[in-house]
Order: C-alpha cells, then sequence, then structure tokens
C-alpha cells in the first residue's frame, strides 16, 4: 500500500552535507559490510564525477543491501563492527581522486526473479540534497529487462545504473553527478513536492 | 571520539572549502550557468545578493500563477557555486521503492554510547562558549515516531572554526571541543544533544561570505527512502538573507522548518539555553506492523 497520500506533515528539507563532513561521518570499517577477502566477499568500487567530468574529492556515499540469499538485514552493529555481523550498511567517503570503495557481497533478489540492487545514497559538497541511485548487478538479463525502473528508461540511461563485473569478482560502478552519461537519480517522493 | 585533537590534521594539505576548486575553473561550455563568471572569489555579496533576490521574485511569481510550493532546496541553485557542476540536469526519475528501500539499517545502542550525545564532554576540560541543549523528535511525515533511529550531528567551534584539514579560518581551535555527536533516537523519537552554540564562519564563496551558525544534521527513518542530511539553524540570524546555502530552498515556510525555536522553559538555571527542533522525514511507503507503529526499533528487535 502506498501511504504517501496519506501524508499530514511536510517532510524538512535537506542541506547539502558540506566540506567538513571528514571527521564526523566515517568511522572505523565503515565501508566494511564484510571483512575484505573474507569467503564471498566482493569489492564494490567506483569515482565520483562532476559536470566537467573531473572526480570529485569530497563526496560520501551510503550502500543498503540484502544480503547474498536476499534477505534484508535488520541487525545492528553497523558503526562497530563485530566482523562477523552482516547488517547491510556501508558507509565509504571519497578519497582525492573521488574513488570509493566498499567490501560487501552480491545481493540475492529480494524476490523472485528480481534483479538485485544495490541502494545507494550520494552526499556531497556543491550538492544541495542527498540523491538516490540503484547499483545493479549485471548478471541475471532477463530479470534487468523486466524490472519495474530499468524498464522505464531509455536504453543509454539504463546503463548508469548497472555495474561492471571484473575479472576478479568485483563490481565497478561510476557515478556522474551531471552531463553525458549522467547518472540516474530517483525520486521516491510521488506526490511530495519534491523540486528538482 | 578522539581524546585528543591529533593538530598533524590541521597542518597538512591546506585546502580552503573553494578557492582550489579547479572543476569549476574548468566549466565546459556546454553548461553556461546564469549570471556571472566563476571566479568566485572577486564576486561581492551585492552580485550574489541580486542573483537570490531575482531568483527569489521568480519563485513568488510562479507560486502567484499557481505553481505548488517547493518544499526541498533546488539543486541548480548557481548562487552556490560548488553547485554549478554538481546537480543533475535531467529531472529526478519516479521510482516505486523497491523490498530493501522500504526498510532502513538498523542502529542501537550497540552503535552509539550514551554519552555521545554530550558534546562538552569529549575531553578534559570544559568547551569555551554558550553552552546550549538542543532537543526534539524525528517523525514520519505520517506524524509517527522515528523511534530507535541513528541521528548524527558535527558543527563548528564557538568560534566558527570546524575540527578539519581543509578548515583554513583563522580563528582558534579548542582542545576541548571537536564538535561531533551522536544518539539513538527514543520511543517517541527523542533525541538530545548537549553543545555549544557554534559560530558563523566565512566560506569563500563569494567575498565576505558567510555562513550563519548551523549543526549539521544526519537522520535515518524507518525506510531507506527516508534517508536526510540536513542543517539546524539559530532564530533571527542575519546571515540568512546572505547565504546562498540558506536560499537554495526558495520557499520560506520551508526555510523555517531549518530554524529552531528557542525554549525558556528547558532552559537550564546557571547552565545552558535551550533550543528545540522537530525534524520531519518524508511519509512512510510501507504497510506497518503492529510492532512497528508502537515504536519498537533498534536493538528491540534483536
Amino acid at each position: 500500500m502506498n501511504r504517501s497520500a496519506m501524508s499530514k506533515l511536510t517532510p524538512t528539507p535537506g542541506q547539502t552535507v558540506g566540506p567538513f563532513y571528514g571527521y564526523a561521518l566515517p568511522y572505523t570499517k565503515d565501508r566494511e559490510l564484510l571483512a575484505p577477502g573474507s569467503p564471498g566477499s566482493i569489492r564494490l568500487q567506483g569515482t565520483v564525477y562532476d559536470g566537467a567530468g573531473h572526480p570529485i574529492p569530497d563526496a560520501i556515499l551510503e550502500i543498503w543491501q540484502a544480503d547474498a540469499d536476499g534477505n534484508v538485514p535488520h541487525r545492528t552493529g553497523s558503526l562497530v563492527r563485530d566482523g562477523y555481523t552482516f547488517t547491510g550498511f556501508g558507509r565509504s567517503a571519497v578519497g582525492n581522486t573521488g574513488v570509493f570503495t566498499f567490501t560487501t557481497v552480491n545481493p540475492g533478489p529480494t524476490e523472485e526473479g528480481a534483479a538485485p540492487f544495490i541502494a545507494v545514497a550520494v552526499f556531497a559538497r556543491g550538492l544541495m540534497n542527498r540523491l538516490f541511485t540503484r547499483v545493479y548487478l549485471p548478471e541475471d538479463e532477463e530479470a534487468l529487462a523486466k524490472d519495474p525502473l530499468l524498464s522505464s528508461l531509455e536504453p543509454d540511461r539504463r546503463r548508469s545504473l548497472i555495474a561492471r563485473r571484473d575479472s576478479d569478482g568485483g563490481l565497478t560502478w561510476d557515478i556522474r553527478l551531471q552531463g553525458e552519461g549522467e547518472t540516474v537519480f530517483l525520486d521516491f517522493s510521488g506526490a511530495e513536492g519534491a523540486s528538482k | 571520539m578522539p581524546e585528543e585533537i591529533n593538530l598533524d590534521i590541521f597542518n597538512a594539505d591546506p585546502i580552503t572549502e573553494d578557492v582550489s576548486d579547479e572543476a569549476t575553473e574548468a566549466a565546459p561550455k556546454t553548461y553556461a550557468p546564469a549570471g556571472p563568471a566563476l571566479d568566485t572569489a572577486a564576486e561581492s555579496q551585492a552580485d550574489l545578493s541580486a542573483e537570490m533576490k531575482a531568483i527569489g521574485a521568480a519563485y513568488a511569481q510562479a507560486l502567484k500563477s499557481g505553481a505548488p510550493a517547493e518544499t526541498q532546496p533546488r539543486l541548480d541553485y548557481a548562487p552556490y557555486r560548488s553547485s554549478v557542476l554538481r546537480h543533475p540536469t535531467k529531472d529526478l526519475h519516479h521510482a516505486d521503492p523497491e523490498t530493501i528501500e522500504l526498510y532502513s539499517p538498523a542502529f542501537g545502542h550497540m552503535d552509539v554510547h550514551a554519552l555521545e550525545a554530550d558534546l562538552t564532554i569529549a575531553h578534559n576540560g570544559e568547551p569555551l562558549g554558550e553552552r546550549i541543549v538542543v532537543s526534539g523528535r524525528v517523525l514520519d511525515g505520517d506524524g509517527r515516531p522515528v523511534a530507535g533511529q541513528l541521528v548524527e550531528i558535527w558543527q563548528a567551534n564557538s568560534a566558527g572554526r570546524y575540527i578539519h584539514k581543509r578548515d583554513q579560518h583563522p580563528a582558534p581551535l579548542d582542545p576541548n571541543f571537536t564538535g561531533v555527536g551522536r544518539c539513538i533516537t527514543g520511543a517517541d523519537g527523542s533525541y538530545s544533544f548537549t553543545t555549544i552554540k557554534p559560530g558563523a564562519y566565512p566560506w569563500k564563496n563569494h567575498l565576505n561570505a558567510w555562513r550563519p551558525a548551523h549543526i549539521h544534521f544526519s537522520l535515518f527513518g524507518q525506510e531507506f527512502t527516508q534517508r536526510i542530511v540536513t542543517q539546524m539553524y539559530f532564530p533571527g540570524d542575519q546571515l540568512f538573507p546572505l547565504d546562498p546555502i540558506y536560499q537554495s530552498i526558495v520557499d520560506q515556510d520551508a526555510r523555517d522548518r531549518l530554524v529552531a525555536t528557542y525554549n525558556h522553559e528547558q532552559t537550564k538555571p546557571e547552565w545552558a539555553l535551550a533550543y528545540n527542533w522537530d525534524i520531519v522525514l518524508t511519509g512512510s511507503k510501507r504497510t506497518w506492523t503492529e510492532n512497528e507503529a508502537l515504536g519498537a526499533g533498534g536493538d528491540e528487535n534483536e
């Protein structure tokens, strides 16, 4: 059931994360949803670019995903990792070259036949409000073809949401905030007065 | 939180916020923002204020013509110069949230210690400045409390200086203040931080650009779609009309939702001034179970 039509309160506006989140939001093992090198672990890596094609050195990303079997995690402990609990949440500030890295697992489909994806939130200095997007695994072409979001996009835009599989099993996926190859960013708000 | 401030981080890599933004200087010809050239430091407040005023007037006109009120900042707001190459030019694409997006990461007392909500006790001495208590509730768009969720804050010290190597504002650091706090909301969605009132700080968007005093807030809801990062301001700040980040929200009612109210009843005699600020996330897209509606969350779910 879509509850947005029942909303009674107007949401608080977002504001930019600014340049000075670096001593506040990052934390130990923030980008390690499981220990690097552990069985089943993969690297999700990419670069955040601006409209001139330059890497952005002050963006921070969050990912939120199902486990390898497609189950939605309900476990606390993302901020203080115990080394074995998969919480499904990670955070990675980009480095000087705009590159972010997560260690995670390939998410399973949360429903039978659904295309597995990782939910992503993007924050940056100069970005007025967070942006939502998704990164899909590239393999299940049948599921990708019938995915409700992907099938509503033009083929050239659709590509911006599908990761590349690296030879070592990792995923590479870049974010382009603006311009050629601009990443598709999502509006979940329905009727709730989102501005462009 | 660190026991001692590591001074090394202040001495390395001197980058001011916008001066070294080579990407902005190298703007491609395919995108030319309205208004003056991108030589940011040379622009005056009067130039910026004129741009902001024009955008505000156009919005007021649109409202009169029946356009809906805007509730969020504009992603495309050229007076904040760093946004010029960092906003999507295509409309956000409507999507119905799917399974994972209808849930949120769970945080609890395993993640956050209760003392992290007091930013004045992270070091051995008392920080300088005006001690304040900022409290309120986190609600969803249906008015339900967001219980057992993570709230993170960060801010400048009372002199307007951040503990960050990129902050080169020649105001004093405070060895007794880091400016980072966290808490987990209560069953009624409540949060409370004890801190120091931050100072205004200069940020080089244009000549003589000063940010109004603010506290950065990062919030999670019960669904990932409700995730938000924003800034809380203090009432009556004279810098509001001059600040492109605050003004990127073009609607006055929407701006007012970021401004805390002073609460004398909650102010503690001989101790701290109290401010209240409630945060409303977007409406829920998921059908809630009874337990969720009653406010169970975080550790209680394990």
